[in-house]
């Protein structure tokens, strides 16, 4: 079955059995040429992950290919209706490993959506700080492995070295590096250590002027150019049909981000541009990237200019409904105690109903819907991956293009395996 | 013995055979390029500017499993990589060594499910077990050097008869059989 995008009869999305099915009649056609079916991946050091692509490919021609997911399945959805809905914070942040702030965050939004639970500002504050480092974070960890794979081997360790400095900011926060699970369902997990913020600003100095090193390696560059310059086009009306978000549709030409259109955490009241390309070639994607580095140490500026004003607030909401009762106050507060025992041998039961809930993650609108059916197990969590998503795309880009340029299309994409089979 | 003093001068140094191979294994080791995972991320940290591999001889990532004798299975395995995972392994020339790097490698860490694999030396033999969710760099590099240790105690017979080293150790009784 070839899928129709309706309405974009030019879209057609194979499936890889239909790539397999070439293969079982593979005769030569009238010129005597014949086509050939590539397997790539799951093992394979420009799939960024364990992504196998089906390709069908006549010479050097990619005629059509297919993207076989699965190889990371985790069941992390199922996983999640069994625990409470605190427990489950630790496993949003292993879907997209690369931006575990933004997970933690779309899923205790949707939660504080589906019970109406307000967070106090310096919190809102807080998340928005962290979701732009992490934001910075995960294009670092992109730009590196993009470069890489096209053979610029520097700007790899360039990128890593200013992650480890980010890393070291979530790791005195949270004591990890990766794994943070640092949001709870009406605020944060704890107050931030005494020298955060210095170290935050500290970091935000060092690292714009860097931006600038790695625009000096690849945006002028010969070889970059040529390599992504009208390379993978994809026109506006195509990526809406196709579904594509974040930078992979704001590079067509389309000016849709989340935090602007659909704000949520106090985004609205942040100055800050949506960097929009043209063309929607990788050139471009890669421009809205780096330029949205730049644009996030905008916001977390901002972000630490009102956290000064805010010393002293509250980090979590008080309601004791949701959130834990400090543990001074269960010496003495009887009540206290019963929430507490409550909280963690239980866990709150949201009311029956269900909200979706969406923000902008770095790889484009990741969504999460909730069903509750009042018990303190979630009924039913689903993730709108925007890597999966961005992902289906590959087929109709790719349709006609050089096999050479595949791997610099799968990396401008920048799909997270482990959120895309989630 | 008494040779070193008489050819100390000359810039000899006598050993043993098996001590000169172990040493060349340990020094020169090539990791497949293979990540699944999470777990991936921080080996590449691992490889990259502030910890660099390359220190204990570990800079050549190759992608090709027939070109390498480690692997470093980093992150969870699920039920439709795992007969890939497997073939992967069979594919790397004898001597060769796996590390489980991380919870979900070593035993399934936080996904008790349908989906993991609950450790992944229910298809492949481990030697060194990583422990972390994940785990950090220096980790990793320390279980690799545990590795190296372990690999400066082979005894080149373990490899006789062209057998591969686990089979024979197998039939020796020197290795508990797998599940
Ligand atoms: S051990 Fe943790 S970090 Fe590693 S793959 Fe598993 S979930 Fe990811």
């Amino acid at each position: 079955m070839v899928m129709h995008a309706h309405a974009y009869p030019n879209i057609e999305i194979p499936t890889p059995s239909q790539i397999a099915a070439v293969a079982l009649d593979n005769e030569p056609d009238e010129n005597g040429e014949q086509s050939m079916i590539l397997s790539m991946g799951p093992q394979h050091p420009s799939t960024h992950g364990v992504l196998r692509l089906a390709v069908e490919l006549n010479g050097e021609n990619v005629v059509q290919l297919a993207p076989d997911v699965g190889f990371l399945h985790t069941g992390i959805e199922k996983t999640i209706e069994t625990k409470t809905y605190t427990k489950s914070i630790v496993l949003t942040d292993r879907m997209d490993y690369l931006a575990p702030m933004s997970n933690n965050m779309v899923y205790v939004a949707a939660i504080e959506k589906l019970m109406k639970q307000d967070v106090p500002e310096r919190a809102q504050t807080l998340r928005v700080l962290l979701l732009e480092i992490t934001r910075i974070n995960s294009h670092l960890v992109w730009l590196g492995t993009h470069a890489l794979d096209l053979a610029a081997m520097s700007v790899f360790f360039y990128a890593m070295r200013e992650r480890e400095y980010i890393l070291d900011i979530f790791e005195m926060l949270t004591g990890a590096r990766m794994m943070t699970s640092y949001f709870r369902v009406g605020g944060l997990a704890w107050d931030i250590p005494a020298d955060f913020i210095p170290t935050v600003e500290d970091f935000l100095t060092h690292f714009l002027p860097k931006v600038d090193e790695y625009e000096d390696l690849l945006t002028n560059n010969l070889l970059w150019k040529q390599r992504t310059l009208g390379v993978g086009v994809v026109n506006a009306a195509d990526a809406i049909a196709l579904g594509l978000s974040g930078a992979n549709l704001r590079a067509s030409g389309v000016d849709w981000d989340l935090r602007k259109t659909m704000p949520y955490s106090g985004y609205e009241t942040y100055q800050f541009d949506v960097p929009v390309g043209q063309n929607g070639d990788i050139y471009d994607r890669y421009r809205c990237r780096v330029q949205e580095m730049r644009e996030s140490v905008k916001i977390a500026r901002q972000a630490i200019e009102r956290l000064k004003q805010m010393h002293g607030q509250p980090y979590i909401t008080d309601n004791r409904k949701v959130a834990p009762p400090p543990k001074s106050e269960i010496t003495y507060s009887m009540e206290s105690l019963i929430h507490h025992f409550k909280l963690w041998t239980e866990g709150f039961r949201p009311p029956r109903g269900s909200a979706y809930m969406a923000i902008e993650s770095p790889r484009g609108e990741i969504g999460c819907y909730v069903v509750s059916d009042g018990t303190p197990q979630p009924w039913r969590v689903h993730f709108r991956a925007p890597s999966f998503i961005n992902l289906q795309a590959l087929p109709h880009i790719a349709k006609g293009k050089l096999m050479a340029d595949l791997v610099a299309l799968i990396a401008s994409i920048d799909p997270v395996l482990g959120e895309v089979d989630r | 013995m008494g040779l070193e003093e008489k050819a100390g001068d000359l810039g000899i140094v006598t050993t043993t055979l098996e001590g000169v191979v172990n040493w060349g294994r340990t020094k020169a080791m090539w990791p497949m390029l293979f990540g699944l995972a999470c777990c991936a991320i921080e080996m590449m940290a691992g490889q990259a500017s502030n910890y660099d591999m390359s220190r204990f001889g570990l800079e050549l990532m190759r992608a090709s499993p027939r070109q390498a004798d480690l692997m470093i299975v980093a992150g969870r395995v699920s039920r439709k990589m795992a007969p890939v995972l497997r073939r992967l392994y069979d594919q790397m020339p004898e001597p060769k060594w796996v590390v489980a790097m991380g919870d979900c490698a070593s035993c399934g860490g936080v996904y008790n499910n349908y989906a993991i694999v609950q450790g992944v030396d229910e298809i492949v033999p481990v030697d060194v077990y990583v422990a972390g969710c994940p785990p950090r760099p220096e980790a990793l590099i320390d279980g690799i050097l545990q590795l190296h240790e372990k690999i400066k105690r082979d005894k080149i017979t373990d490899h006789a008869d062209g057998k591969p080293i686990r089979v024979e150790q197998a039939e020796r009784g020197a290795l508990k059989p797998l599940g």
